[in-house]
């Protein structure tokens, strides 16, 4: 027999939620351009805003969106964040900085991971590039990049972020 | 726009919560660990089991452990004739309201029986240890009904 073993003070207690996730239309076309690494987006008909991932209606005008519209895979930091408490199950060590990004040629922006940058010296209006894995990885998933790192370009101003064309700031 | 393949897959979200015990329900699955129930004792004399952390009557913390037996009446039962997957029995089973012998009140668990038909309220039951115990309320694998006892 082994020690004693110390009176009980805390229990398990794991919730999993299990999904059958099935992209709709506009979004599963978004991801089989991914594949090919393109990044495409849909443009309201109404409005003109050009929405990434697709989601087959445009929020604003509740129009439904047809157009579909190459984007750039530069783009525009909106917003970060520098993560500093490591996630469970999440293998990135911290810190790290996670963006919101425009691409040009889009109005709204994804999340994605921001690398090979001074997270210190991260700031909203810089320009950045996705970083693609060698294509032969390239699945049905936005890590198809691998992260997004800063561009040796100007600063957009905060009042140009997401209306960018998709040729960027001197188109 | 070429229509796009129709693209499905699984995931699981997972939280992987750990709850603080707190001495009372701590001491309940210690016990359970050891092979023992405890309960505690109200304000009223009644004995609960689980143990209560505090009184249901006045609200005051509660702290007098009483253990109770390992057998003891079943006062009402559900039948499950399609266990689901997170269900720990995988044949068909019932929910049971066992009031252990020493107790005053009844707790909930699973009651494994041949069929519903074997089953009456006021019935014996036991626990059925798990094989290996961990200090949580699965120790309890599960009631067995009693053999020969009548209701």
């Amino acid at each position: 027999m082994s020690e004693p073993l110390a009176d009980v003070t805390g229990i398990k207690a794991p919730v999993y939620l299990k999904y059958r996730f099935t992209a709709g239309s506009a979004p599963a076309r978004f991801l089989c351009r991914l594949k090919e690494g393109v990044l495409t987006g849909q443009r309201c008909p109404r409005c003109s805003n050009v929405y990434i991932p697709p989601r087959g209606s445009c929020p604003a005008c509740g129009v439904p969106t047809e157009d579909e519209v190459v984007l750039s895979d530069k783009g525009t930091i909106q917003s970060f964040t520098i993560v500093s408490i490591p996630i469970p199950g999440n293998p990135i060590q911290p810190p790290y900085v996670v963006a919101n990004i425009v691409p040009d040629g889009a109005n709204i922006s994804f999340i994605h991971l921001l690398s090979e940058c001074v997270n210190e010296e991260v700031h909203i209006g810089q320009r950045v590039q996705a970083l693609w894995k060698p294509a032969e990885e390239w699945g049905h998933a936005m890590d198809n990049i691998r992260y997004f790192r800063p561009l040796d370009e100007p600063d957009v101003p905060v009042e140009r972020i997401g209306k960018l064309p998709v040729t960027g700031l001197e188109g | 726009m070429v229509a796009a393949e129709l693209l499905s897959q699984h995931f699981e979200l997972g939280f992987t919560y750990t709850r603080s015990t707190g001495p009372v329900v701590g001491k309940f699955l210690t016990g359970l660990r050891e092979g023992r129930v405890y309960g505690v004792r109200g304000s009223d004399g009644r004995v609960l089991v689980p143990p209560a952390e505090y009184d249901p009557l006045t609200g005051a913390a509660l702290g007098e452990f009483v253990e109770v037996g390992q057998q003891g009446r079943l006062l009402s039962w559900c039948w499950v004739s399609e266990p689901r997957e997170a269900h720990h029995l995988q044949q068909p089973f019932a929910w049971a309201m066992v009031q252990l012998d020493g107790a005053d009140v009844a707790m909930i668990h699973y009651l494994e029986a041949p069929s519903a038909e074997a089953i009456r309220s006021g019935a014996r039951v036991g626990i059925s240890w798990a094989a290996e115990r961990e200090g949580f309320i699965t120790d309890i694998r599960c009631f067995t009904l009693l053999e020969g006892a009548a209701p």
